[in-house]
């Protein structure tokens, strides 16, 4: 059997024609076709939600040359929906994972790895030996720099983005489509979009938009079909419905217009707000805290505290401290049930809920509110291992 | 002339959880406004401090995007549906 690297781009071996045979047959990929597919470089930013169903079926249909950009370690929490990653990996790099799953459904695909946080130092020289730029990464920063990089690069960046679930997927910086930021010049303030670790997400989800960017992919470099240049697909899976809205190119676009200002890459997290200030001015004061050993101590000691959860009722369910519990949306109309002049501890999962409640509270004049460190996670892992985590 | 509204699932939460909103508007300007009016909670995901639509967030009509058409003055039909579109970021 010849070996898969020894096989130049231009020739498909007897195996790997046998391999693509449903491929082959259909006129609109041919024996050409898959030699595109085998002569292309496709780069996929991320192995996880979005990033395990695009890598799998990008290496199942032979495209020659896989980079994976990633630095992460498979969590136990990834398995409802990472599927490039499985029990047994648990602990180790996604791109070790990533790369023996890959390899073994197809090993004429040669896979570069990039064990790395992409960033504005290391993107274009990444970028500059791959055709097309597939992002599925999970934060407003990464996304950004990425649609930058791919503009200034002039490579296709084929978007898609995930929230519980809803989905979006499009192409971004071709020759003559928009970019991401004609889309949306700006990103949202941090903490006005839960991440999925707060907002949870349906596993399923990334599936379906990251199968779809592997289809965008494939098209953009079989040149069939019509590509989502221009388009942008929106999916709700919980109504399975489609739908599709335009996207132009902005000619004052700052990287992309007529007269472009972004001409090299820039800090994204300063443009995210990631480290600088919130735009909403409620972090000034320090939030009043208490670690999980403290409140322990004081409950058992039978003082006066009134534990508050601000979490939501199905988490409620899943493990709690006995707290009372006000979802923390519904907290401005419910603060009436809480007393003002007893000592408040307040939790939810991991501590940033609950600030953001004592801070209402202490706004509102409760002045003994105060934020259990950690959360209910910490408490778990601190105080009472017999909990579930989640 | 009454126009339906679709609220993203981001939004959702600030909309008493419901997916279509209608209202009775002439533009969409006065759709949006029609929509905080009846939602407050919404006003600060939409709208920033002067008044202005966020720059993250999207309003369709049907399938254009108001910023090619003629932004809150965009007028629309009854058969007409405004969408919003923030932007989200999850991936992984």
């Amino acid at each position: 059997m010849a070996s898969p690297t020894e096989t130049s781009p231009a020739i498909l071996s007897n195996e790997e024609i046998l391999r693509y045979s449903r491929h082959l047959i259909m006129p609109e990929v041919t024996l050409e076709g898959q030699k595109k597919l085998k002569a292309a470089r496709v780069l996929c930013v991320g192995t996880g939600g979005l990033g395990s169903p695009l890598a799998l079926y990008l290496a199942a249909a032979g495209v020659g040359t896989l980079g994976l950009v990633d630095f992460d370690v498979v969590d136990y929490t990834n398995l409802q929906r990472q599927i490039l990653h499985y029990t047994s990996d648990v602990g180790r790099l996604k791109l070790d994972s990533a790369i023996d799953k890959l390899t073994a459904i197809n090993p004429f695909v040669e896979i570069k790895r990039f064990d790395t946080y992409l960033n504005s130092q290391n993107a274009l020289e990444i970028f500059k030996d791959f055709d097309i730029i597939a992002d599925g990464t999970d934060n407003f920063a990464t996304r950004y720099l990425v649609n930058d990089a791919c503009v200034l690069s002039g490579k296709p960046n084929v978007y898609a983005s995930i929230f519980r679930f809803e989905g979006q997927a499009s192409i971004f910086a071709t020759e003559a489509g928009p970019c991401y930021r004609c889309l949306y010049p700006e990103p949202p303030p941090p903490g006005l979009v839960p991440s999925c670790a707060e907002g949870g997400v349906l596993g399923v989800l990334p599936g379906l938009l990251g199968v779809i960017q592997a289809t965008e992919v494939i098209k953009l470099i079989l040149g069939v079909g019509e590509p989502l240049i221009g388009r942008l697909v929106l999916v709700d899976a919980l109504a399975m419905r489609f739908r599709e809205l335009r996207v132009r190119r902005n000619p004052e676009c700052p990287v992309c217009g007529t007269n472009p200002t972004v001409k090299e890459l820039i800090d994204y997290n300063q443009f995210c707000g990631v480290r600088g200030e919130e735009s909403e001015a409620s972090t000034s004061v320090k939030i009043p805290e208490i670690q999980p050993e403290e409140l322990k101590r004081r409950l058992d000691g039978k003082e006066d505290i009134f534990v508050l959860d601000v979490r939501e009722p199905h988490e409620y369910q899943i493990v709690n401290i006995k707290g009372h519990l006000i979802p923390l949306g519904d907290l401005p109309t419910r603060v009436h049930e809480l007393d003002s002049s007893r000592e408040i501890v307040v939790h939810c999962k991991s501590g940033a809920r609950s600030a953001k409640a004592v801070d209402f509270l202490r706004k509102s004049g409760f002045k003994h509110a105060t934020n259990l460190t950690g959360g209910i996670l910490a408490w778990a892992d601190r105080i009472d291992t017999t909990l579930p985590k989640y | 002339m009454s126009i339906k509204i679709l609220i993203p699932t981001p939004l959702r939460p600030y909309a008493g959880k419901q997916s279509i909103i209608e209202v009775t508007a002439q533009t969409v300007g006065e759709a949006l406004k029609a929509l905080v009016a009846q939602h407050p909670d919404l006003r600060k995901h939409l709208f920033s401090e002067d008044g202005k639509l966020r720059s993250f967030v999207n309003v369709y009509l049907n399938d254009e995007d108001i910023r090619y058409l003629s932004k809150d003055a965009t007028p629309v039909k009854e058969t007409d549906t405004i969408s919003i579109v923030p932007s989200v970021a999850g991936g992984i």
